[in-house]
C-alpha cells in the first residue's frame, strides 16, 4: 500500500469491433432515400365572400377538361380514352402544331434565346376528379400530364440547345418554360356519379 | 510478409460512422397507417428536408385496426387527426420554421394508393386555406 500504481492501459482492439456495431445499426435504420414526388402548387384560397364562379372566363378553345371519374375511367375533352393515349391527347392540345381552331390560341411572344415565337400560353388544363376516384388514378394521370411538359419542353431544348431540359441552366429552363408554361388547374371538387 | 498495421482501423470506421450519421435522417414518426406510395414516372426529388412536413393518409395498422376500424385516416406527426385539424397542425409547423424559409415550405403528402379522392381533396382544400400551397404528391417510381 501506499505505492503509486500504476493504472493498466485500456484495451483498445476491441473498439473497432463496437465502431462496426453501431455502424451496423445506423446503416439498417437508416433510410437514405430522399423522399420523391409530384411537385404541385395549389391556388391560394379563395375568399369566402366571393363567389366561386367569378375566376371561371377562359375561352373554350384553351381549357382541356380531364375528368376522372369513381370508377377511375378518363374523359378527356368530351371523349373516354385510356390512360396511354393520354400523354398524346395533351401534348397535341398544348403544342397545337397545326393551328386547329378548337386546339389553345397561340400568341406571339418575345422569348429570351428564341425570339419570336407562337406559344400557346393561355391554355388551361383543368383537372377534375370525383370524391370515389382512387388515389393512383389521379397520380397516373398527373403523371401522363407532366410527362407531356416534360417530352415538349425536352423537345425543343434539344433544338434550340442539344441538351434535355433538366441540363439546361436557370435562364434556359425559364426560357422554355416561357414557352411551355406548365398550366394545371386543380378544380374545386365536384360530386357526381358517387358510388354509394 | 510484414503484418499490416490496423491500428488506425477503429478511428476510419468512426469517420464513416459519422458521416452515415449526418446523412441520415431517422424517421421521427411511427405510421400508423399503412401506406404504399402509388407509383408515377416522372418524379421530383424534394429539396431540403428540414422545410418539408409530411402528412399520412391510409388506412391504420392491423394492431390498431381494432381500435379505429378501418376507414381511411390522416396522421400528422404521432397521432391520427381529422381534416380540420390540418390548418392548425400547419400554422404549427410553419411557425416553428425560419421566417425566411417559411415561404418555401413543401408539404409532403404521403397516402395510400387506393385512398379515395375526397379525402385527398378536403386535405388540398385545408392546406390551400393554411396557406400551404407547394405539395408534393409522394410516389415511388416506377418500373416497367
Amino acid at each position: 500500500m501506499g505505492k503509486k500504481r500504476k493504472t493498466p492501459g485500456i484495451n483498445g482492439s476491441s473498439s473497432a469491433d463496437i465502431a462496426f456495431m453501431l455502424l451496423i445499426f445506423f446503416l439498417i435504420t437508416t433510410s437514405m432515400d430522399t423522399d420523391k414526388g409530384l411537385a404541385r402548387r395549389l391556388p391560394p384560397p379563395v375568399p369566402k365572400d366571393q363567389k366561386n364562379d367569378a375566376d371561371v372566363d377562359i375561352k373554350k378553345r384553351n381549357l382541356l377538361v380531364v375528368l376522372i371519374n369513381s370508377n377511375n375511367q378518363i374523359l378527356c375533352g368530351d371523349q373516354f380514352i385510356d390512360i396511354k393515349q393520354l400523354k398524346e391527347k395533351i401534348k397535341e392540345f398544348i403544342d397545337n402544331p397545326y393551328n386547329d381552331e378548337h386546339k389553345p390560341e397561340r400568341v406571339e411572344v418575345d422569348v429570351p434565346f428564341f425570339g419570336k415565337k407562337m406559344v400557346t400560353k393561355n391554355h388551361v388544363i383543368s383537372l377534375q376528379n370525383d370524391r370515389g376516384t382512387e388515389y393512383q388514378a389521379y397520380i397516373n394521370v398527373q403523371n401522363e400530364i407532366a410527362a407531356a411538359y416534360n417530352e415538349l419542353r425536352d423537345a425543343v431544348s434539344k433544338e434550340q440547345f442539344g441538351k434535355a431540359f433538366a441540363d439546361l441552366n436557370d435562364e434556359q429552363q425559364k426560357a422554355v418554360q416561357q414557352i411551355y408554361p406548365q398550366k394545371i388547374s386543380e378544380a374545386e371538387p365536384k360530386n357526381y356519379g358517387a358510388k354509394k | 510478409m510484414p503484418e499490416l498495421n490496423t491500428s488506425s482501423l477503429p478511428d476510419l470506421v468512426f469517420a464513416f460512422l459519422f458521416f452515415i450519421m449526418m446523412v441520415t435522417s431517422m424517421r421521427e414518426v411511427t405510421l400508423k397507417v399503412e401506406f404504399h406510395a402509388p407509383q408515377a414516372t416522372e418524379l421530383q426529388k424534394l429539396e431540403k428536408k428540414s422545410l418539408v412536413t409530411f402528412i399520412y393518409v391510409g388506412k391504420p395498422t392491423r394492431d390498431l385496426r381494432a381500435k379505429m376500424g378501418s376507414e381511411t385516416r390522416i396522421q400528422l406527426n404521432d397521432a391520427f387527426a381529422e381534416t380540420s385539424e390540418i390548418q392548425d397542425y400547419i400554422a404549427q409547423e410553419k411557425s416553428s420554421m425560419k421566417e425566411e424559409d417559411q415561404p418555401f415550405m413543401t408539404v409532403s403528402i404521403k397516402a395510400d394508393k387506393e385512398t379515395k379522392m375526397g379525402t385527398i381533396t378536403d386535405i388540398k382544400q385545408a392546406l390551400r386555406e393554411a396557406y400551404a400551397l407547394k405539395i408534393s404528391y409522394s410516389a415511388a417510381q416506377r418500373v416497367d
